[in-house]
């Protein structure tokens, strides 16, 4: 059994997710609010839903415990929001990142175009897609809900870019660590994909 | 490739089943929710809304395990709205499985629970639902089919929000108050035409437009659409971004991809 820890800030719908995860068989999922038992899991979704000051607020004291279950190479996906708590800062709030990728992550243009960027817009692969983006043609369809973008440090990082007025880094992977600006679990048969390879991953480190 | 056009199936729910109504009343039976989703989904619909209409108690507890099958069987996002009345009520719908509020009659009554929820759940979970009906004194006068306009061109027409499902005026000009919602963190907006609901003869073109120009946030049109040329016409004379319609997928007359196939063979953006 693949055992699948949610981190919950208590900012909404988990439930889409878990679903999503346990459609996949010989997965248990549970939803945490502390990560000080991080190790009793294969791996750890940082989920998309809320604000960035909240969410931070929300992993509080457990920071450390965090850092070290990265230096553990436990598998992390951090969806959204999920992702961007992982860089050093964001316009969306006044709290420091979990800054364990260096970059910062900075609002989309509103003279460009509108915000939220909501709605399917396309994948344009980079490096392969890496293990994550494994089978998803470029091209394919996702879904996006967001108003804020990375803008890593290290280009190097990013599997995916999305065109909205500017190019979104839509997809990174760097060692144990992967992201989606995206929604996997709301993107149809691609998303369903995008799960199973995470799954995969935490398997194949199990 | 530019963001797609969405296509959202509107799907009212009365005590646990699908009905739609007619002007916000003369409901009609239809079916399943859950059924209903997962066949939008196959068919590649883009997200769906569902409205609670229900005004029993009961009716709102059976609305909480629609949300939650529902979430267990779709992988694409879905709306609730209808009788949110709180933050309570839209942390509710939330973590029953829905990905987005859609907040009305409790928007105008307490503007301040817009802000509170997008900066709980992020502006991206806050639709606010703007029904609006025309004030202008032409449709005062029977038979009078030409548009106000004025020397620039534009629509003079003066809309008013409704609340308690279309019933009650509330002397909010519509555009003031689409950009006043926009600024409370109200993510994406649903304009819905209370004079064309459930006509089946087409989106308000003059009042999209006014509304989608008076902000920076997406719009989802909804109201008349009868036919697949109706969301055409909506898409290329407007800057909707989804167009909401729920009589012509209901009863089968059309398949979602059956309609999309037909927006992008005119150049319309879709995913399929």
């Amino acid at each position: 059994m693949l055992r699948i820890a949610l981190f919950d800030y208590g900012a909404g719908n988990l439930y889409s997710l878990r679903a999503a995860l346990e459609r996949n068989t010989g997965v248990q999922t549970s939803i945490i609010s502390k990560l000080k038992n991080i190790r009793d899991y294969d791996g750890l979704i940082l989920p998309g839903v809320g604000n960035f000051d909240p969410a931070i607020i929300s992993i509080g004291e457990d920071k450390e415990l965090f850092t070290k279950a990265v230096k553990d190479k436990i598998p992390i996906l951090g969806i959204c929001l999920g992702m961007e708590m992982l860089f050093n800062r964001s316009e969306e709030g006044k709290l420091d990142g979990l800054a364990i990728l260096d970059g910062q992550v900075i609002m989309l243009n509103k003279k460009l175009t509108k915000i939220p960027h909501i709605g399917w817009n396309t994948l344009k692969i980079e490096r392969n897609g890496g293990k994550l983006l494994d089978g998803i043609p470029d091209g394919s369809w996702v879904y996006f809900v967001h108003s804020y973008r990375i803008s890593p440090n290290d280009n190097g990082m990013v599997t995916a870019n999305s065109e909205y007025g500017i190019t979104i880094p839509a997809a990174i992977e760097i060692e144990n660590l992967y992201g989606t600006q995206f929604h996997p679990e709301k993107s149809g048969q691609t998303g369903v994909i995008i799960i199973k390879n995470f799954l995969n991953i935490c398997r194949e480190k199990q | 490739m530019p963001l797609s056009k969405r296509i959202i199936p509107c799907l009212d729910v009365d005590n646990g089943l699908v009905v739609k109504g007619i002007h916000f009343s003369d409901v009609k039976a239809a079916g399943d929710p859950v059924k209903m989703a997962e066949k939008y989904t196959e068919q590649g619909a883009d997200e769906l809304v569902f409205l609670d209409i229900t005004a029993s108690q009961e009716g709102r507890r059976t609305m909480k395990g629609v949300v939650s099958n529902v979430a267990n069987v779709v992988n694409i996002p879905f709306t609730v709205g209808g009788g949110i009345r709180n933050l309570e009520d839209a942390r509710e719908i939330l973590r029953s499985g829905a990905d987005k509020v859609s907040i009305n009659t409790a928007a105008v009554k307490n503007p301040a629970l817009v802000t509170e929820l997008m900066e709980i759940f992020g502006r991206q979970c806050v639709v606010v639902a703007i029904d609006a009906k025309c004030i202008s004194p032409r449709h005062e006068i029977k038979g009078e089919k030409r548009n106000s306009l004025n020397s620039n061109g534009e629509s003079d027409d003066r809309y008013e929000v409704m609340i308690y499902g279309g019933k009650k005026e509330t002397h909010l000009d519509a555009i003031q108050w689409a950009r006043e919602v926009e600024g409370l963190g109200a993510g994406e907006i649903l304009l819905t035409s209370v004079d064309a609901d459930g006509t089946e003869d087409g989106y308000r073109i003059d009042l999209t437009n006014l509304i989608s120009n008076a902000v920076r946030i997406p719009v989802i049109a909804s109201g008349g659409c009868g036919k697949p040329e109706h969301i055409l016409r909506l898409f290329k004379e407007t800057d909707a971004d989804a167009a909401l319609a729920a009589s012509i997928f209901h009863y089968d007359k059309y398949t979602v991809d059956k309609v999309k196939s037909f927006l992008q063979g005119s150049g319309i953006t879709v995913r399929i």
